[in-house]
């Protein structure tokens, strides 16, 4: 495998994982949002994002000559590239027992992670490996509504009661502690903006930080610091618990049976 | 020609008019006047039907995460994500038989969470394998189509509405559930026995899911009134032979055995004889006593409790919103 290709394997791990794991926290939320309506628009973007796993992972397949479904699905967790954000839990509890999930997190999660999706996408619509070009146009026209979506609930739980005032600050305050793991490129960050496959990380940082200010303006909310990256760095391979937990859920039927060549 | 208006009616006039419009098969919409007795039975089947769409998401939620491979995590989440939407679908057609009497979707909801308002038999029972998931949408989700496309020609014209896109969507549902349980038939032995022994678990509840013979089995029934209002045309006897004459042969050609030994078809009779499910453990069941009724049940309560500050929230926004406008 050529260096670029190194490089270009790297970065679609990200994506993908990303984008795997993201969906698979939103799945998990599956009849238990606060009313049908939400329960029916949220699956559809869990499914949404489940598909735009499958394109990058698709890309990898080809890449590596590996299935799709033994990357995603037969992987250690340090082989994960995803963001640890992503990787969190909703909230106490699992998803089939008594699950204490946190609607204000997953709000602000959501929404913090697809502002930054968009801007990814957006510059890896001029990368140099064309196939991300194709993939990132296609994935492009499900994103729009998806952001449509949880402006929406930030800005009318960010305006109502002061309860849920202040359970999103504090979503937003937790959010906040690790988004920079979402901002990072990882530690070949460097060669995938020389090699002009996405935009140097400072940029799409800048980016992200002025949509962020400009959504906080309009809910008269601000904070100072930068974002942190307190509990590690998922790109360059670093995860908690909650991925291993993650991943022994998702990949659970997939290798109950060694012998299976189909399911 | 003297016009008299409808309002001037007696309510023994209203009720001839109103079943001369179902003796013509014309569609009743939600707006119309109604015997109490009709709207009554409506209530009862739609509200239920769309609690069943809610609870059936939750047998399958389970699988929702761990579908074996990214397609069929796509596949599985696209079939719960429908089934939700036509409990949302149906809800809002209950909700418009229910404003006359005062009462709204809270009220249908608190009426699910204290077992009031049922659901079928089949969502609670437990699904502890993939297995479940596929019999589940061939199977379960064959059995609501065949209920679904008699009740398609219904006298309420919004149910019929909204059952003419359930339909089109379950029949993917079915697709979706027969690829699932085909891939494990044409799989490894463990495969094939996961499959066996959900069709076994699967099997009784199953032929429970259309309801008893006669009101015999479980005391009472709204099939009669149901058909008088032309609200349904078949009996429960007759879609639960339909099933098997569909059915029957699929099952044994996969390889797999119907848990049942006195299973066949009589010819003079031109009907299925079947070993008749234990009607008390359906009345048990479906009255919220079924192995996973509580776990299920709370499982809705508690997320539904737990997310009251957003629907609080809500409220407000809305409030204050209106008050700026206005």
């Amino acid at each position: 495998m050529s260096h670029y290709e190194t490089i270009v394997r790297e970065l679609l791990y990200q994506l993908a994982d990303d984008n795997f794991i993201h969906s698979y926290r939103g799945s998990e939320w599956l009849g238990l949002a606060p009313h049908i309506e939400e329960d029916v628009a949220f699956s559809s973007i869990s499914q949404d994002t489940m598909g735009h796993a499958s394109i990058y992972y698709q890309l990898l397949e080809k890449l590596l000559e590996v299935p799709v479904d033994e990357i995603s699905h037969n992987r250690k967790p340090e082989e994960f590239r995803n963001a640890i954000l992503l990787e969190e839990v909703n909230g106490p509890g699992d998803y089939l027992n008594s699950p204490k999930y946190d609607w204000a997190f997953t709000v602000v999660r959501h929404l913090f992670f697809n502002i930054f999706k968009d801007i990814r996408l957006q510059s890896l619509n001029q990368s140099s490996y064309e196939p991300l070009v194709h993939a990132a146009r296609k994935i492009q026209t499900e994103q729009y509504y998806h952001l449509m979506h949880w402006k929406t609930w930030f800005y009318q739980l960010m305006s109502s009661t002061e309860e849920a005032r202040s359970r999103m600050e504090q979503a937003i305050y937790r959010v906040w502690r690790d988004f920079g793991g979402v901002l990072t490129l990882g530690k070949y960050g460097g060669e995938m903006s020389d090699l002009k496959l996405i935009a140097p990380e400072a940029q799409l940082k800048e980016e992200w930080l002025n949509q962020i200010q400009q959504l906080f303006s309009e809910v008269d909310f601000t904070i100072k610091d930068d974002p942190g990256m307190e509990k590690g760095n998922g790109r360059n391979g670093e995860h908690t618990s909650d991925l291993v937990d993650a991943l022994n859920v998702l990949s659970e039927v997939y290798i109950s049976d060694e012998e299976a060549v189909g399911w | 020609m003297e016009v008299i208006h409808y309002r001037e009616l007696t309510d023994e006039e209203k009720y001839e008019h109103f079943m001369e419009r179902i003796e013509n098969d014309e569609k009743i919409e939600a707006g119309d006047w109604m015997p109490d007795e009709y709207r009554k039975a409506l209530i009862k089947l739609i509200s239920s039907h769309g609690a069943s769409e809610i609870m059936g998401a939750l047998p399958e939620k389970e699988w929702v995460p761990k579908a074996p491979t990214i397609d069929r995590k796509l596949s599985i989440m696209a079939k719960v994500q429908d089934e939700m939407g036509h409990g949302q679908l149906l809800l809002r057609v209950a909700e418009d038989l229910l404003k006359p009497m005062g009462k709204n979707r809270e009220d249908l909801l608190q009426d699910l969470f204290s077992k009031k308002l049922k659901f079928h038999n089949v969502f609670h029972m437990p699904s502890p394998t993939w297995a479940d998931a596929a019999i589940i949408a061939w199977l379960v989700d064959g059995a609501a189509i065949l209920t679904q496309t008699m009740l398609l020609k219904t006298s309420y014209g919004p149910y019929g509405r909204a059952l003419k896109r359930i339909c089109q969507e379950e029949s993917f549902h079915a697709k979706h559930g027969e690829s699932l349980v085909l891939a494990l038939a044409s799989g490894t032995e463990k495969q094939k026995q996961m499959l066996q022994e959900s069709l076994n678990r699967w099997w009784e509840p199953l032929l429970m899911f259309f309801g008893p013979k006669s009101t015999k089995d479980i005391g009472h029934s709204s099939v009669d009134i149901n058909m008088k209002y032309k609200i349904r045309f078949k009996t429960n006897e007759e879609l639960r032979q339909e099933f098997l004459t569909k059915y029957v042969e699929k099952i044994q050609l996969l390889g797999l055995t119907i848990p049942d030994e006195t299973i066949c078809f009589d010819e003079e009779k031109q009907e299925w004889i079947y070993q008749q499910p234990d009607w008390k453990k359906f009345k048990q069941v479906v009255s919220g006593n079924g192995p996973r009724s509580d776990a299920r049940i709370s499982l809705r309560r508690d997320s539904y409790d737990e997310s009251e500050w957003v629907r609080e929230a809500l409220s407000d926004y809305k409030n204050k919103n209106q008050s700026l406008v206005g």
